[in-house]
């Protein structure tokens, strides 16, 4: 029916910006959708779906996220939603949104360098200070506070700081 | 009682998503081992980060084995609920952490195979596995770039950092093997497109560690005879004593959720 078929687009457009505004529990200045985690709302006979895409296989803010939006969308008045994760396609940092980059730097953390996710065993990297901006800068951990980022320092201005790694 | 060891149907496609899943959280665990003990901060947390990535491979692998198997158990029961026999893992990452060049070189040797296996795996007619294998894939080669640089740091370091990861290049070398080896079971996923020949990616991953192992000035062993048996369940006496430990609050408790 035509009604049923506005009010499933309208459900699904009130559910995606329900879910969208939902934070990354360990980056709160970024939304699950600024990350590329959210991937797709659905809805089938007035039931919402989610889907969600982890970061990395074993990221515990998964489960968190997931909470997250089932309470959003409850508070949206939209009943029992599911919430799914897909694996595939697999999640890149090249997702993640410009806005996304330019929150993370604000926030103190060096965006992900764009196109850059394939790896050269020993290569270089060149990763700009989020603080001033300098590309004096040297890897101190390649594995830091959190799975998708490294540690990293500023020999210009000293500050460490966190790079959101290339994946 | 649910602490009874469950009964797995193996199906190949069973036995293989367990083999994978095993391999995953066998090694994770003993990188989860270091936790508060590595020799720096820095890789106290790569230790338990790579381990987090490999726990998050495992239980991809065991929801799907539990799926597939279409029975009773799930991702916890395959975990805690199965007698060391009932471990599919390679003999190699169940070895006992040592030193840190050893936990170093064994995890070299598993990265340089997992990044090869995984990217190969993208390509599987069975879409579940091509996706966990396109996550691994990302995963594998991070760890696999952090390993090389520790085995040329440690290998052309200071003389006794370089006999240390001698002696671990020595010691764990007769494991490698099985990451290649194929059964009667695995060969009919082979030929199906679900599962990648591993034999075939033998010479690529030997490049791959000799290239590294060359630049640290160490040196792999000329002997060519290999330990199998984990496959199948037949494994060191290190196993049984790692599971003790992983599947105590299961055994003690059983059922115990929080």
């Amino acid at each position: 029916m035509v009604t049923s078929a506005i009010s499933d687009a309208d459900l699904r457009q009130r559910a995606w910006a329900a879910a969208a505004q939902v934070v990354d529990p360990e980056i709160p200045v970024l939304t699950i959708a600024d990350l590329g985690v959210l991937r797709n709302v659905a809805v089938h006979d007035g039931h919402v779906e989610v889907a969600i895409t982890p970061t990395y296989s074993g990221c515990p803010a998964m489960n968190m996220i997931a909470l997250e939006i089932a309470v959003a969308l409850e508070r949206e008045g939209i009943q029992r939603p599911r919430v799914r994760t897909v694996l595939s396609p697999a999640w890149t940092t090249d997702w993640m949104s410009e806005d996304g980059r330019r929150k993370l730097k604000e926030y103190g953390i060096a965006p992900p360098l764009p196109g850059s996710s394939r790896r050269a065993l020993f290569g270089e990297q060149m990763v700009a200070c989020p603080q001033c901006g300098s590309t004096e800068t040297e890897l101190l951990s390649e594995f830091g506070s959190t799975s998708c980022k490294a540690l990293w320092r500023c020999k210009s201005c000293r500050e460490p700081f966190d790079y959101f790694k290339c994946h | 009682m649910a602490a009874a060891n469950i009964v797995v149907s193996e199906t190949p496609l069973v036995l293989y998503a367990l083999r994978r899943g095993d391999d995953a959280l066998i090694l994770g665990h003993r990188l989860s081992e270091w936790c508060g003990h590595a020799p720096a901060m820095e890789e106290d947390m790569a230790l338990a980060n790579m381990g987090l990535d490999l726990l998050g491979q495992a239980r991809e692998l065991y929801a799907y084995a539990a799926k597939v198997e279409g029975k009773d158990n799930d991702e916890d029961k395959f975990a805690y609920l199965r007698h060391v026999r009932q471990y599919r893992n390679l003999l190699l990452v169940e070895q006992p952490n040592g030193d840190f060049a050893r936990t170093m070189v064994r995890q070299f040797f598993y990265a340089a195979f997992a990044d090869l296996y995984w990217r190969a795996m993208m390509a599987s007619a069975d879409p579940t596995l091509a996706a966990i294998a396109a996550k691994s894939e990302k995963e594998s080669a991070y760890h696999l770039r952090h390993t090389s640089e520790w085995i040329v740091r440690l290998g052309d370091g200071t003389e006794e950092s370089h006999r240390r990861a001698q002696t671990a290049i020595d010691d764990l070398w007769a494991f490698t093997g099985e990451m290649f080896a194929v059964d009667g079971s695995e060969r009919g996923l082979i030929d199906a497109g679900i599962a990648t020949d591993p034999a075939v990616l033998q010479p690529r991953w030997l490049k791959t560690v000799t290239g590294v192992v060359n630049e640290a000035t160490l040196s792999l062993p000329t002997s060519s005879w290999m330990q199998q048996g984990g496959r199948s369940g037949r494994h060191s006496e290190h196993l049984g004593h790692l599971l003790s430990e992983l599947q105590s609050l299961q055994r003690t408790f059983p059922g115990a959720t929080w």
